[in-house]
């Protein structure tokens, strides 16, 4: 069952939200525990605290926009199966979820999915409190709402009849496995939902779930010998703007698009990151929107020649920034190293904030965290030493 | 029945060791775990009832992947989590 092209919402002309102000949160999770950086009022000083959880693998920490308050964080210590936790003090106390993410129980004769690891976490629509959703490894969907003390699959995809055949198993799966990512819910309807998968591509609901459709047209496979197809396509990090939700972006294995959605135009992905340098191609795992410019987004290129090292181009990491829809591309390199820099920044890494200027910060996986408080165009190493960085999520009194 | 409760799990337990369970099989000392400390029989077997990759049970000094072994005879469980990564 596919969903029919979904009704695109009338498009406000975005209104400049007021910026918000005060300290800034940063919610950190590595491999070896999570971690909190908090900034004073200006963004300049910073102070780290934790772990939490220490030891344990943690994938993704999302502090509740709705109530401030509430933190989930998907967990797996090395030896034992994932888990979710949860806080409702930020973080001063945790506890397990009572359910965490899980498949049903296979019948008797019949091979059952077994939920690896919860990859992604995301709150609900502002309409609905206690809502969340999460994005496991092998790739399912699954819904709380109770604010992630009890969760159960969205039928609707887990068990779609095309299952099979758009997230297949076994050896031709990534290495750590195809994951759902990038859970967006539409600010103007929460039935609409939008994900993406490795290795299948990005999955609409118009529906809050019930049916699917593939939205990839557009998107090149640069590894694939003919026309790509409908699906197996390989996002990497998908975001819907949150004051216009007919403008998208991806980050995806084969380059940056955008998609402007229309009645009157088949739905399609442009390459925008044909504008990039081409020293520095459209390669990376990470995009970030302006809050409050849908023409306005960054990137962190990584190298994706050769046997794809996944780490900054030559050494000298930097950001990108279009300010206009991908027409042009900005180098914000100040700050970093100029050389001998081999970062990789992992799609959740990168986040922004909503100030009058935009802060923006990123982890890497040799664990230090770099933020800007000026839209990227100077950054500053704010906490080094830390493991492996999975993901950056920003809270906090401003949030 | 006592069982040998591993470090990655003393969170369950409040960090005591080893427990007493009531049970005829191991699954069933599971569960009894699983009742006393809630969340517990999930670390240890997945949704579809499987031992998970890095868990292995031993009763008394046999290694078992059997959840139906009987633990009659026997005084006591191990549960060892293998080491898993760096």
């Amino acid at each position: 069952m596919a969903a029919s092209k979904p009704s695109v919402h009338a498009s406000p002309k975005p209104k400049l939200k007021k910026p918000l102000r005060g300290p800034v949160e940063l919610y950190i999770a590595t491999r070896k525990g999570a971690f909190v950086l908090r900034s004073d009022s200006e963004r300049k000083a910073w102070n780290l605290k934790g772990p939490w959880k220490l030891g344990q693998i943690i994938q993704h920490m999302v502090l509740d926009p709705r109530d401030k308050k509430t933190l989930l964080m998907a967990a797996r210590p090395g030896h034992l199966g994932p888990s979710l936790f949860r806080s409702t003090d930020k973080g001063k106390t945790w506890h397990e979820a009572k359910r965490p993410p899980a498949f049903p129980k296979a019948k008797a004769g019949e091979n059952g999915r077994v939920v690896q690891h919860t990859f992604w976490l995301q709150p609900g629509h502002k309409s609905e409190p206690g809502v969340w959703y999460a994005g496991t490894s092998p790739p399912a969907l699954f819904k709380s709402n109770d604010g992630g003390d009890t969760w159960k699959g969205v039928k609707g995809f887990n068990e779609h009849p095309e299952y099979d055949k758009w997230c297949p198993s076994g050896p031709n799966t990534p290495p750590d496995g195809s994951t759902l990512h990038s859970i967006q819910i539409d600010p103007a309807d929460p039935k609409h939902l939008i994900f993406g998968i490795s290795a299948t591509g990005i999955l609409e609901s118009t529906n809050g779930g019930r049916t699917w459709a593939h939205l990839n047209n557009g998107c090149e496979m640069d590894f694939y010998p003919g026309v790509p197809p409908e699906y197996g396509h390989d996002p990497h990090c998908f975001a819907m703007h949150p004051m216009d939700s007919t403008r998208l972006w991806q980050q995806n294995h084969c380059g940056i698009y955008r998609m402007d959605r229309s009645p009157a135009q088949v739905d399609t992905w442009q390459r925008v990151g044909r504008n990039m340098p081409k020293a520095v191609g459209d390669i990376g795992f990470p995009i970030v929107l302006h809050p409050r410019d849908p023409d306005t987004v960054w990137v962190f290129p990584m190298d994706g020649t050769d046997v794809w090292p996944r780490v900054s181009p030559g050494g000298k990491p930097a950001a990108f920034m279009t300010s206009n829809g991908g027409k042009t591309w900005k180098r914000q390199d100040k700050g970093f190293p100029a050389a001998q820099g081999w970062f990789t920044v992992k799609r959740q890494c990168m986040a922004q904030d909503s100030r009058e200027e935009i802060g923006l910060y990123l982890g890497t996986t040799s664990g230090e965290v770099w933020a800007s408080r000026n839209g990227g165009n100077s950054w500053k190493c704010i906490a080094r030493h830390l493991p492996h960085i999975y993901s950056v999520e920003v809270g906090g009194v401003h949030q | 029945m006592i069982v040998h409760i591993p470090s990655p799990l003393l969170s369950y337990t409040g960090h005591k060791t080893p427990v007493t369970v009531r049970g005829k099989t191991l699954l069933a000392a599971l569960k009894s775990l699983d009742s006393e400390y809630a969340g517990f029989l999930f670390r240890v077997l997945d949704e579809q009832g499987g031992i998970r990759e890095h868990v292995r049970f031993f009763v008394g000094t046999t290694p078992t992947v059997d959840l139906q072994s009987s633990l009659e005879g026997a005084a006591e469980i191990h549960i060892i989590c293998a080491l898993s990564g760096g």
